[in-house]
Order: structure tokens, then sequence, then C-alpha cells
């Protein structure tokens, strides 16, 4: 597990892992998912490393290297708890905390498609893989709706996510009955069952995320905070909404694996809701916004492994709680706040930058 | 209102239409705005109908009608946040709802249009009008110094960092006005803009308006108050799904374009007309 197997996991990254998880991916997608494949699994067993240093440092029994399914769930978790927030900060102000939940539910939809195509034509792939297309198909038909209707509204919304849901139960019935005993897992998240092959999947829809909204960073905001302006600045307000839907069910069916379809979306939702009652800026809120899920997911974890409990609902409790001591901390600030408002100047019709009584701000 | 040498905000604005125009002059013969017999209706019965008009560079132009008049859907099929029916929009003699050069208008909204409780500093918003110039890039220093002056000239830089949710209404138009001037756009779109701005200031934002206008920038206003309209515009619009009149501001309080288009009750709040 030293860093000296990197070299070699890359050439032989399939065959260090788990055949039966590196063989479906090995004859699906060919040379190149093979390769980044390794890279992932390589990532891992550094990630591995840094969690039996950490179970050394500190004696926690919940990072034993015995439990190499934890360490995955707590990377899982760790990835989720910056793109969840991430992506929910753009969704929530602009009331779109719903869609998270219709796309979750298509997203179980997508799972049911894969376990379905498994069992009638043995096609091999990862559950996930096709709760990613199955998601992303849906939220770009919600988008499409709302781009000829001229609104996002509740109705459509809930149509997705009960034709997804109701979809996803039929052709699991569809199935003979062993299946039915994996489904729980889909539905509740769990903890024990992020394989290898799953991790690394989400390993790539994070850098996906990240990376996007790291680039498209300006626009997003600008097509949140204000559309019409946004698109009077030359902004494709369509396509960035488009592009705003498609991440937002990456994240969903990313996050399913530990929080469950069920609870997905309030990772999504109830972080960004607690930083926006404490957080002046933008940027401020993004940041903190994160900072919460990471303690919520940490936590919640930990709670789930110590109690013995569902580690999504766990997660979503603790941060449940951190809201709710969000918000009490928003009244304190803005109680406090209140004492020092600032002079305001005039508006200056010669532009001048002296004379106006702006001021000393910084 | 003249050319002040030393003015950051009108230096700014002169570079930039000295890069943006390279031959002034092709620039000057070409409408900031064109309407060609534009026809629209959100459904079968048209709200706008047979419009044409055409702006050029540097006009001061005031958009009025009556209340479901028509204004704001013209001034979207102008911006091409609507496709017209019939007829064609242009802006800067690009069809309009192609325009991508949004760098050179820019643009104040009634103040519905925002999110409400976003967590947003007064600087964050101003700091979009600098997007259009720095797509996916960063702000350069260059481009927080334009950020803070338009703060300036609109006298918020003492509530730079305060959220905007947090602000009355006319402050928060003031931050959505210093987002337009950190634009530096060659055309500036304001849809009712001093709804809520307490009259003290509705006074100081015309001037500034005019300023501007003195710099070259084309001014499209779409407004309900007759009275600002009248004192402050070169040219009125005087809208009611049709065009009712189309000229200098004098000839409009001559004319009788008012009545037809408001019905007879309608007067100027500066009693120019009696």
């Amino acid at each position: 597990m030293s860093a000296g197997v990197a070299a070699t996991l890359v050439a032989g990254g399939l065959a260090a892992a788990d055949p039966s998880v590196a063989l479906p991916l090995q004859s699906g997608l060919g040379a190149v998912g093979d390769l980044v494949f390794g890279v992932l699994l390589w990532f891992l067993e550094q990630w591995y490393w840094l969690m039996d240093w950490a179970y050394y440092v500190t004696g926690l029994e919940m990072l034993n290297p015995r439990y190499r399914f934890m360490h995955r769930a707590i990377l899982v978790g760790l990835c989720i708890g910056v793109m969840a927030p991430l992506i929910g900060t753009f969704l929530v102000h602009r009331q779109l905390a719903l869609i998270g939940d219709a796309l979750a539910h298509t997203g179980f939809a997508g799972v049911a498609v894969g376990l379905f195509l498994n069992a009638v034509i043995d096609l091999g792939v990862s559950p996930y893989l096709t709760a990613v297309v199955v998601a992303m198909i849906a939220a770009l038909f919600i988008e499409l709706i709302s781009e000829v209707t001229d609104a996002y509204n509740d109705v459509s919304m809930a149509i997705v996510l009960s034709t997804g849901f109701a979809l996803g139960t039929t052709l699991i019935s569809l199935n003979a009955g062993g299946l039915a005993v994996g489904v729980n897992q889909f539905l509740f998240g769990n903890l024990s069952t992020v394989s290898p092959q799953s991790a690394a999947i989400l390993l790539v829809l994070f850098a996906v995320i990240v990376g996007t909204v790291a680039v498209t960073r300006n626009q997003l905001l600008y097509v949140t905070f204000d559309e019409t302006a946004a698109a009077v600045s030359g902004i494709s307000v369509n396509w960035y909404n488009r592009v705003m839907v498609m991440l937002t069910a990456m994240v969903v069916v990313g996050a399913m694996q530990i929080m469950g379809v069920i609870l997905v979306a309030a990772m999504l939702v109830v972080p960004v809701a607690g930083a926006t009652q404490v957080s002046r800026s933008f940027s401020e809120s993004l940041v903190v916004s994160v900072a919460l899920a990471e303690l919520a997911v940490l936590l919640g974890i930990a709670v789930a492994y110590y109690g013995g409990v569902t580690a999504g609902g766990a997660i979503v409790l603790v941060a449940v709680g951190i809201y709710v001591c969000a918000v009490a901390l928003g009244k304190v600030q803005s109680v406090r706040g209140e004492r020092d408002p600032p002079d305001m100047g005039s508006i200056d019709a010669d532009g001048a930058d002296v004379g106006t009584g702006a001021e000393g701000d910084r | 209102m003249s050319t002040q040498e030393t003015d950051p905000v009108t230096a700014a604005v002169t570079d930039d239409r000295a890069t943006t125009e390279t031959s002034p002059d092709d620039t000057a013969s070409e409408p900031v705005i064109d309407l060609e017999s534009v026809t629209f209706g959100y459904t079968a019965t048209p709200v706008v109908e047979d419009v044409s008009l055409a702006i050029d560079p540097g006009e001061y132009v005031a958009v009025v009608g009556p209340n479901g008049s028509g204004k704001s859907t013209l001034m979207q099929l102008m911006l091409g946040l609507l496709e017209p029916d019939a007829g064609t929009a242009r802006l800067f003699g690009e069809r309009a709802d192609r325009f991508d050069d949004g760098e050179r208008v820019g643009y104040v909204a009634q103040q519905a249009s925002a999110a409400q409780e976003m967590p947003i500093t007064v600087r964050e918003v101003v700091k979009m009008g600098r997007f259009p110039h720095v797509g996916f890039g960063r702000l350069s220093s260059e481009d927080w110094d334009i950020v803070d002056d338009a703060l300036v000239t609109v006298g918020m830089s003492a509530f730079a960092d305060r959220r905007v949710t947090q602000l009355s209404g006319g402050q928060r138009q003031r931050a959505f006005i210093a987002r337009a001037l950190a634009s530096e756009a060659d055309l500036l779109v304001l849809d009712e803009p001093t709804v809520g701005v307490d009259a003290e200031s509705v006074d100081a934002f015309y001037d500034l308006l005019a300023a501007l206008n003195a710099e070259g920038i084309s001014v499209l206003l779409i407004e309900h108050d007759l009275g600002a309209v009248v004192e402050h515009a070169d040219r009125v619009v005087c809208l009611n799904r049709e065009v009712y009149f189309d000229g200098p501001t004098d000839e409009f309080v001559e004319s009788d374009a008012l009545a037809r288009a408001f019905g007879t009750e309608a007067r100027f709040l500066t009693g120019k007309n009696g």
C-alpha cells in the first residue's frame, strides 16, 4: 500500500483490483476507460494509505484498515460535501430546490434500468452509470419543458418525479424477486456497498462538476441572480440552465450511493439554506455551505458507524441540526448588524471621484 | 456636464469607446437600435404592432405609454429577449435575438427581476457589470477600479460590502444602476429605473443620465413618469400598441399624442402643457 505501488498500478490497475468488478468495465468502455479507471484506482490506493495513517494517529475505530469500505465511504462523502452545496447554491437561489428531488427519483429509474438490463441481457454495467444517463436525460427534459413554457413549475417537476419513481418500481417488479432485495441500497444509501468501481465513478463526476463550475462561475452567478440582465449581457441563459440541470443530475446520482434516492436532495438544499442565514456575500455563502456540508457528512458517517444507523438519515439529521444553529446565529448577527447603518452618498452626476460624501469604506 | 479630464468614469467610458469603435464613421451611420415594422404578441392579439423606429448613437430617447401599452415588450424586442412575430429588430446592426456582444449594452430593470433572498453584496452585484468583459476569466485590478468608481458615482461606496437584501428599494436600484455603469456600455437601457428611489435622488439620477449621454452614450428610457421624460429626454416615443408619436420632446408636448394614447385624463406632471 505504499507509494511504490503507484507505477505498477497504472498499468496493472485492473489486475490489482477485484477482477469481478473490473471485468465489466474492461469489456464495456475500452482502453481509455481502462486507463482512467486504473488511475482512479491508484488514487484510491493513496487515499487508503492516508486513511491508514489517520487511523494510526487518531486511533478511531471507523478508520481501521480492515474496513476499506469505510475509507471509500468517507472519500465519497467528502466529495459529496463539496459538490452538492456547490450546485445547490445556484439551485436554491433560483427557487429550484425541488429539482434535486425530481432528478433523484429519475435516477432511481435509471438504477432500475441498469439492474433490468444486467438481468435480461447480461450487460454488466454499474447501475450508477445508467442512473447518470437517465437522470441527465430527464434533466434536459425538464429544462426543455421550462424553455417552452417559459417557467419552471412545481407541476412539471412533480410529474417528472413521480414518473421516474413509477418507472423504477415497475421495472424492478418485472425482475425476479432477488433483485428487490438490492433496491434498499439505492433507496436509502449504504456505506458498506461503496465499491471501488462506484467510488471511481464518483471521482469522475466530482472532477467534471467542480471543473465546470470553476470555469463558468461568472456566468452561473449572473444567470442565477438576474436572468434578464444576464441575457442582455450576452450570456446564453438557456445553455447555462441546461449545464446547470445536467450537473445537478450528476451530483444527485453521485450522492445517491450513500445518501439514497429519498434523502439525496437534502444535501443540495440544507447546507445552502444554513449558509444563506449567516453569509453576507455570495462567495462567502459558497465556502460556508461547503464547510457545513462537510461537517454534516463527517459527523453523520461517524454517527452511522458507531450508532449502527443508516448513513443517509444520520447525515441529513446532523445537517438539519447545523441549519437550526445557523438560523439562530443569523438572527444574532442581524440584530447586532443593525446598529451601524452607514451614510449613503449622493448620486454624482459628474461621475467625479471627490466630494460625493462617499465616506472611506476601506 | 462637460467632459472632465480628471473624471475616472468619463475617462474610462471615453477610452472604451475609442477602442471598440475603430471606425467611428461606420458606427455613427449605423443605428444603435433599428426596428422595422415589428409586430409581436404573446397570443394571437399583438401587444406591439407595426412599430418602426431607429435610434442613432448618442440619442436620449424615452418610450412612454400607459400600463399595458407594450413598453416593456418593445424593450425586450429591442434587446433580443423576444423575437418579433413579423418585421426585424436590430441591435448594433445585428439581429437582436442573436446579438451576443453584451459589453455594448447596459441594462437596469424594474427591481422585481433579480433574486430576492440571495446572499450577495453590493460590490458583487456591481461586479457582474464586468462579466461581459472578462468572460470566463477573473476580474483584473482595473476591472475592480471600474467597479469601485461606479459605486462612488451612485453614492453607494459605504454600502459596498452590505448584503443587497438588507437594502431599501431605492438603494438596491442604485446598485443596479452602478452595475450598468460598470459595464461601460455604448447603450444604456433602463426600464422604469427610478421606481422606489427617493425624489431627491431621482433628480440626481437623471442628471447622471444626462452626463453619460453627453459623453456619447445612447440612452433608452422606458418611463412611466411623464414629467421626468419631458424634462430630460431629447426624443419621445409614445406607444400604445402602435407608435402614436415619435419626435423631439418639445413637439410631443405640443401634440395631442398623449391624449390619444393615454385617454383624455393624462397630464404632464410638470404642467408644461397647461
